[in-house]
């Protein structure tokens, strides 16, 4: 079952010049817990827009799952980069919206919950707290509604360390619990790989690689030889450098490898920095056929 | 009063992987006395809420412990410990080739980190299955 899927989803904000999005293609199997990652401006929040249906695509289809968009919206928790909540508000209030909003799906125990675990009173104004606790509120707002495809734009971009622990692992109880699938746009590529295990890697607008997190690490190798780049002339090489007397490259393997180089899996940050350091490296869909 | 659940830390930059910790972390606390038969593991949401890891990392963790004999999966239950660990039954015979290899190549006079590299080269080309993260 496929929680989000795109095809051919291309975005154009004006009639001339680059696209936001451009015949953008991926499957996001249910229950996967999906990293969104790219430079600024590769359309990571425009797809995020896309989902949530608060913009529309200028060609292409998006459906969340097998519905469109607007009919799936009751389904979907949507954390912005800035939650525009008022400060004048009370936590209350914004518990008591959210089950306003939600009739009928609202999980009021659960979300006071997530308002407890950060030891915060109910009372407090939204402008008397830090950008942790703020996060908090947001996010106590978002999964409250125990939606079942959760879709979160660098929502823990400028939290301390220990506040993006706790709210990381809050958001992996629920999706945990529930099933739920989780796209999560962030620039924090090394802690991803221990959250995260599917991979949508956005550049200029176009995916570059979309796949399980394992598998695409697995079709690659970071080699390390004493030989000339040329001598890996039968593989598809991402990037290359001399190092000493010989090379080190990352690359995906078509067929077996000169003996004399030695090879192991790449990291996530290794396969993120080399795709996005060669802008010309074909790219690499390892989505299951949906 | 049910004892508290065996609570895991992940380190990111130890170079072993976040599932072997797991593993690890979950069998020195069965040579430790930490857990007893039948204790439960912590649910695999418990221990997702307190290390922000992936769910699948957790259940690959408990797989392989339950495929090592250690503990058991109950549906709708937990897992629960089958056994402890006591001393650790290694093959002396190759403990004792080891040792020996160890011996002649500090004789021959090569150091610990040549040594170590030696060790390593061998570990990857025999146990080429365990992933570096």
């Amino acid at each position: 079952m496929t929680a989000l899927q795109a095809t051919g989803l291309t975005r154009r904000h004006r009639r001339s010049g680059p696209a936001a999005l451009e015949s953008v293609d991926f499957a996001l199997p249910t229950g996967s817990i999906c990293a969104l990652v790219g430079r600024n401006g590769a359309g990571k929040s425009t797809l995020l827009e896309l989902a949530t249906g608060v913009d529309r695509p200028s060609a292409g289809r998006l459906t969340v799952f097998g519905e469109p968009v607007g009919a799936a919206r009751a389904r979907v928790g949507y954390l912005a980069q800035d939650q525009p909540l008022d400060p004048d508000w009370r936590i209350s209030d914004v518990l008591r919206i959210g089950a306003q909003l939600n009739p009928g799906r609202w999980d009021a125990a659960y979300a006071a919950g997530i308002i407890q675990q950060g030891d915060l009173a109910p009372r407090t104004r939204l402008g008397a707290l830090s950008g942790g606790q703020h996060t908090r509120v947001a996010l106590a707002l978002v999964l409250g509604k125990r939606p079942d495809l959760v879709l979160l734009d660098e929502p823990m971009a400028d939290l301390d360390p220990l506040s993006r622990h706790e709210l990381t692992g809050t958001l992996l109880g629920h999706a945990t619990e529930h099933g739920a699938t989780v796209l999560l746009a962030s620039h924090h590529t090394g802690e991803l790989a221990d959250v995260c295990d599917h991979l949508l890697l956005l550049d200029g607008g176009r995916v570059r690689l979309a796949g399980a997190i394992d598998d695409l690490r697995e079709a690659h190798l970071s080699v390390t030889g004493a030989g000339d780049v040329e001598e890996l002339a039968a593989h598809t090489v991402v990037t290359h450098q001399r190092s000493g007397r010989g090379t080190v490259a990352l690359l995906r393997p078509e067929g077996v490898l000169p003996s004399t180089w030695h090879s192991t899996v790449p990291t996530l940050d290794e396969l993120v920095l080399g795709y996005l350091g060669s802008p010309a490296v074909p790219a690499l869909h390892l989505n299951p056929a949906a | 009063m049910e004892n508290p659940r065996l609570a895991y830390r992940i380190d990111r930059h130890s170079g072993v992987s976040t599932y072997m910790q797991l593993v690890q972390q979950t069998e020195q606390a069965l040579r430790l006395g930490l857990l007893q038969v039948g204790d439960q593991l912590p649910t695999t949401r418990e221990v997702v809420e307190s290390t922000a890891i992936n769910p699948n990392t957790v259940q690959k963790a408990y797989r392989l412990l339950e495929q090592a004999g250690l503990v058991q999966g109950r549906r709708g239950q937990g897992t629960f410990v089958l056994r402890t660990l006591g001393d650790t039954p290694i093959d002396s015979a190759l403990q004792d080739e080891l040792d020996d290899w160890g011996r002649r190549a500090s004789v021959a006079g090569i150091g610990r980190d040549d040594a170590s590299a030696l060790i390593n080269a061998v570990l990857d080309r025999h146990f080429p299955s365990k992933e570096q993260k």
